[in-house]
């Protein structure tokens, strides 16, 4: 038994559990999150670059699960968010007062640990049709989670979602026909810069730019993320679209370093900073909260795709890779901890509109408070995770002479700062204090603690590019891992 | 454990912020009761490090926070200044602002704020790296927000909004600054400017512009002054610690920093950029003593009045002489003591007679005598009448001026001079000497605990403000300090 089974294992059977033991949600989910804390930690403290093949069915034919820096950061943080979520989402998917089930809290728990085990899967995997299957239990769970508040999106979301599976497939299927193998070490060895891997590179990262919502394939994600219930929102926005992205970071760095054109990384650069852009552009005219931290999610997805150029040239330090990499965990965190905030506050007033929120401060002042951290982490504001992602790119990118790229993350993280403050301002308004529901202090909590976590990892900057390197120094494509020694 | 001092001094705030913001209102006495003794507790510490730093011991506290960046916070003597200043400003701005606020709603998060500004004015003051100063200038700029918006009107939220757009601008030039240079010649540290030999001179000259541009915007330099006069609308004790000191000095020492700490004056004189900048902050002066003149509002006369004072500073930095840098450090301290006397006073007379406007002030002389004294002392240090702190800067730096031959900052100076008088005077007249409106009710100005709160701190400053001038030869005077820094490493 290997950590890197069981955090794909464990949830699989805790959904499994939770679909046969419907009623006692509140038990498995105390059961689950220190299991899943042991086995984080436990990950976390595998020597670098630790594999482990499923079932000793070796390469090529096995399956390879392997503990990188950033799946030890991704699969930690998503550890922390989904604890927390699950906690918050307690309340509002338990069962009823006299121990009956409803529809959602039935059907939301299964897909909880579904979407726990497939991102971790996701995460882990080195296999790519292993990584189909993590993205299809991934995309299942948050359509199924996005139908909880809208119909109409989550079809949509569901419809897209399949175009974007089916095209990773194909490629899968081309790349399997071409070189008997679909693990991405093998792959990095044998790569050979012929039509045929071009062409399945070409449709599998279009499937993935869908998955991951970059622009301008991001349609389905605001409707879809905004409908849905906090929870379900926060795991939706912070995690299903990170799975996407890891995908497309073992594909173009891991497995095709070599036959990567630079126009190619030029193109996804471009579009990073066209979602940033117009991703900030749209959540600063939206009017409905939900929305307008769902607009928020795609100019933040830019980040990690403006990083791709400035990763794949990087002189003198790992500091874009452990930049991109600390953002999406960043992201993950304070985007979680932002949607629970935001769902307590509009609940609380029941409304969804900015100026709902008037006067708030007073009356929720630390679900405030949550929401008021996270924005700092998201702006790339000090001190946060978020500022120490921002300035690992930054850096980069004004050493390498990307203007465009250092103007980007500037403007972003101003556009941020106009789109953030406007509801934080809404609650400082007026001087009377509404009178609003009280919440349970474990729901008020949980904002708060995924913000603070995303706050105080901005003291552990040093800490975590360690850990991101010590997935560089495994296998960046050979140009760039000398650099990186 | 020395070394821990400057880390201790920076943080120590943090405590009182987290007992106002967990303390509900109903035991207000108790966080009233923390706020000043941990202020006490840091103008302890600030001494012993004061006293320490005369004998030239420099502690100093770093870790590596992120590969090749150091955070480092260092008691210098010229961080100390800073530190000296707004440790003593903020026990008296606390004790004001308990007077001022009195047991009204929501105040945990006034204070909890408020401490955390004073946390990242101590941090702006002791970093030792450019990054370091950029964390805390950035946190800066976030704890004041809340304060300036802390009244919820539509005033008071709009200028949050300019500040913001004005502030995060300004930091994100000098963010973009500061990489640029470090991705050119490794880590800046403030100890000695780096080696800038074979920079191209207008990249540097494009860097310099950046983060004089980027700190500017706290400093209120034309044409980055806008959102000053607008963040007026926040409570009295926040005009008066924060916008008369902490984040306008904030920003004039960042360009002090990068005058003398990152760029080293002969690289600035060399690119012939000292001259323009001088002459902006001269241009700064008249424009925001000649803005202040048109003002009846008594806060924004003040604000205005703060515009054309700062940038004194910035003149003095930018003379590159011995005598200008004197001039500017020492009115770093002064400017920070005038100024905060002012908006005390002006806070009281709105708070407990309803003055706001210059046309209020009639025969407020003869209602609130104590308040007045004070006020007149501050209005008198601000147009530089011997024997306040005001004539010792302005003094040294029209020596400064001279020395280095550039007369027309005596123009400057003599005009400035003129101009405050003539926006100050008549305020002392009307309170002097024209007689009350009919149907003012009398005020016992020192009846009451929370009177003497709000008076008191103010009387303090303005006798301050004499001793600054009267004894400014007295060693740990403002003035022997600055001299001390001058002798010790400015004047190369």
């Amino acid at each position: 038994m290997s950590p890197l089974d069981l955090l794909v294992a464990v949830p699989l059977a805790l959904m499994i559990a939770a679909l046969l033991l419907g009623t006692w949600v509140r038990w498995l989910l105390l059961t689950a999150i220190p299991v899943m804390a042991g086995l984080t930690v436990w990950l976390l403290l595998l020597p670098e670059g630790s594999a482990h093949v499923v079932g000793d069915w070796n390469l090529p034919l096995g399956v390879q699960l392997r503990a990188d820096g950033v799946a030890q950061l991704m699969v930690g943080a998503m550890a922390a968010c989904a604890s927390i979520v699950g906690l918050y989402a307690l309340h509002e998917f338990a069962p009823g007062p006299d121990r009956s089930e409803t529809a959602h809290g039935y059907a939301f728990w299964p897909l909880f640990y579904l979407l726990w085990g497939g991102a971790n899967a996701g995460f882990l995997s080195t296999d790519l049709f292993n990584l189909y299957i993590a993205l299809e239990m991934v995309s299942l769970a948050a359509v199924a989670m996005a139908a909880m508040g809208s119909l109409r999106a989550a079809l949509r979301y569901f419809v897209i979602a399949l175009v974007g599976s089916l095209a990773y497939l194909l490629g899968v299927a081309l790349l399997f026909a071409n070189y008997a193998t679909v693990d991405v070490t093998l792959l990095a060895e044998m790569a050979r810069p012929d039509l045929a891997t071009k062409t399945a590179l070409a449709v599998m990262t279009a499937g993935l730019l869908i998955k991951a919502a970059v622009f301008p394939l991001h349609g389905w994600l605001p409707p879809a993320h905004a409908a849905a219930p906090a929870p379900a929102s926060a795991l939706l926005s912070a995690i299903v679209v990170k799975v996407g992205f890891v995908i497309l970071l073992r594909l173009w760095f891991e497995a095709f370093p070599a036959i990567v054109a630079p126009a190619g990384l030029e193109v996804l650069g471009w579009l990073g900073a066209l979602a940033v852009l117009y991703g900030s552009v749209q959540a600063i005219r939206q009017d409905s909260l939900k929305a307008l931290v769902a607009y928020s999610t795609v100019a933040q997805i830019g980040y990690l795709l403006l990083a791709f150029p400035l990763v794949a040239t990087a002189a003198g330090s790992g500091g874009a890779w452990a930049g991109m990499t600390i953002h999406a965990i960043a992201h993950m965190l304070a985007k979680a901890a932002m949607f629970l905030a935001a769902g307590l506050m509009l609940k609380a007033v029941n409304g969804h509109r900015l100026k709902d929120l008037h006067g708030l401060a007073r009356a929720m002042p630390l679900t405030v408070a949550a929401f008021g951290l996270a924005a700092v982490s998201l702006m790339g504001l000090p001190p946060s995770a978020g500022f120490i992602a921002k300035f690992l790119l930054l850096e980069a990118a004004v050493e390498q002479g990307a203007v465009f790229a250092a103007a980007v993350l500037i403007v972003g993280g101003l556009m941020a700062a106009v789109y953030l403050f406007n509801p934080l301002a809404w609650t400082f308004a007026g001087s009377d204090t509404p009178v609003v529901e009280a919440t349970a202090p474990l729901r008020t909590a949980a904002p708060l603690a995924l913000a603070l976590l995303a706050v105080s990892l901005g003291f552990a900057g040093q800490a975590m590019v360690d850990v991101a390197a010590s997935a560089t120094s495994a296998r960046l494509p050979a140009a760039v891992a000398v650099d990186v020694r | 454990m020395i070394h821990f001092l400057p880390l201790l001094l920076v943080f120590l705030p943090f405590v009182p912020a987290l007992i106002s913001f967990a303390l509900p209102d109903r035991m207000a006495v108790w966080r009233d009761v923390t706020n000043i003794s941990f202020a006490l507790i840091k103008l302890g510490l600030v001494g012993f490090l004061l006293l320490a730093a005369r004998e030239g011991v420099i502690t100093e506290w770093r870790y590596e926070f992120l590969p090749g960046h150091d955070f480092i916070l260092r008691a210098d003597s010229i961080a100390l200044l800073f530190v000296t200043l707004s440790a003593f400003l903020w026990l008296i701005t606390t004790v004001f602002a308990i007077g001022y606020f009195g047991r009204g709603p929501h105040l945990a998060r006034f204070f909890g704020f408020f401490n955390l500004c004073v946390l990242a004015a101590t941090g702006v003051a002791m970093s030792g790296t450019t990054i370091t100063f950029f964390l805390f200038y950035e946190l800066l700029t976030l704890a004041t927000w809340p304060l300036v918006v802390h009244r919820g009107d539509e005033k008071s939220l709009r200028a949050g909004r300019i500040y913001l757009i004005y502030t995060l601008a300004g930091s994100a030039a000098y963010l973009a600054g500061i990489v640029w240079l470090s991705s050119l010649v490794g880590r800046v540290e403030f100890t000695a400017p780096p080696d800038l030999s074979g920079i191209p001179r207008l990249e540097l000259t494009l860097i310099f512009i950046l983060c004089i541009g980027g700190l500017g915007v706290k400093a209120a330099l034309i044409p980055f002054h806008g959102w000053l006069p607008e963040a007026m609308a926040a409570p009295a004790p926040v005009s008066a610690l924060l916008h008369a000191v902490a984040v306008v000095k904030a920003g004039a020492f960042g360009i002090l920093r990068i005058i003398y700490d990152v760029f080293g004056i002969e690289t600035v004189s060399d690119l012939g950029l000292a001259t323009p900048l001088a002459m902006l902050a001269g241009a700064t002066i008249l424009y925001g003593s000649f803005r202040a003149l048109m003002q009846n509002d008594i806060k924004k006369r003040l604000a205005y009045s703060t515009v054309s004072q700062v940038s004194y500073i910035i003149l003095g930095a930018s003379l590159i002489g011995p005598f200008a840098i004197i001039g500017a450090l020492v009115h770093l301290v002064h400017q920070g003591i005038m100024k905060i006397t002012l908006f005390m006073c002006a806070g009281t007379l709105a708070n407990r007679m309803g003055i706001k406007s210059v046309t209020d002030l009639d025969g407020a002389g003869r209602a609130m005598p104590v308040t007045m004294a004070a006020f007149s002392i501050g209005a008198l240090g601000m147009i530089g009448i011997p024997p306040t702190a005001g004539f010792i800067s302005k003094w040294y730096l029209g020596l400064g001026g001279l020395q280095s031959d550039a007369r027309w900052v005596i123009a400057v100076l003599a005009g400035s001079s003129l101009l405050n008088a003539l926006y100050f005077l008549p305020l002392l007249y009307r309170a002097y000497l024209l007689p009350p409106p009919e149907g003012r009710l009398p005020v016992r100005e020192l009846d009451g605990t929370w009177n003497r709160m709000l008076v008191l701190p103010a009387a303090l400053t303005g006798l301050t403000v004499l001793a600054a001038g009267l004894f400014a030869t007295f060693p740990l005077s403002p003035l022997s300090w600055a001299v001390l820094i001058a002798e010790r490493g400015y004047l190369k």
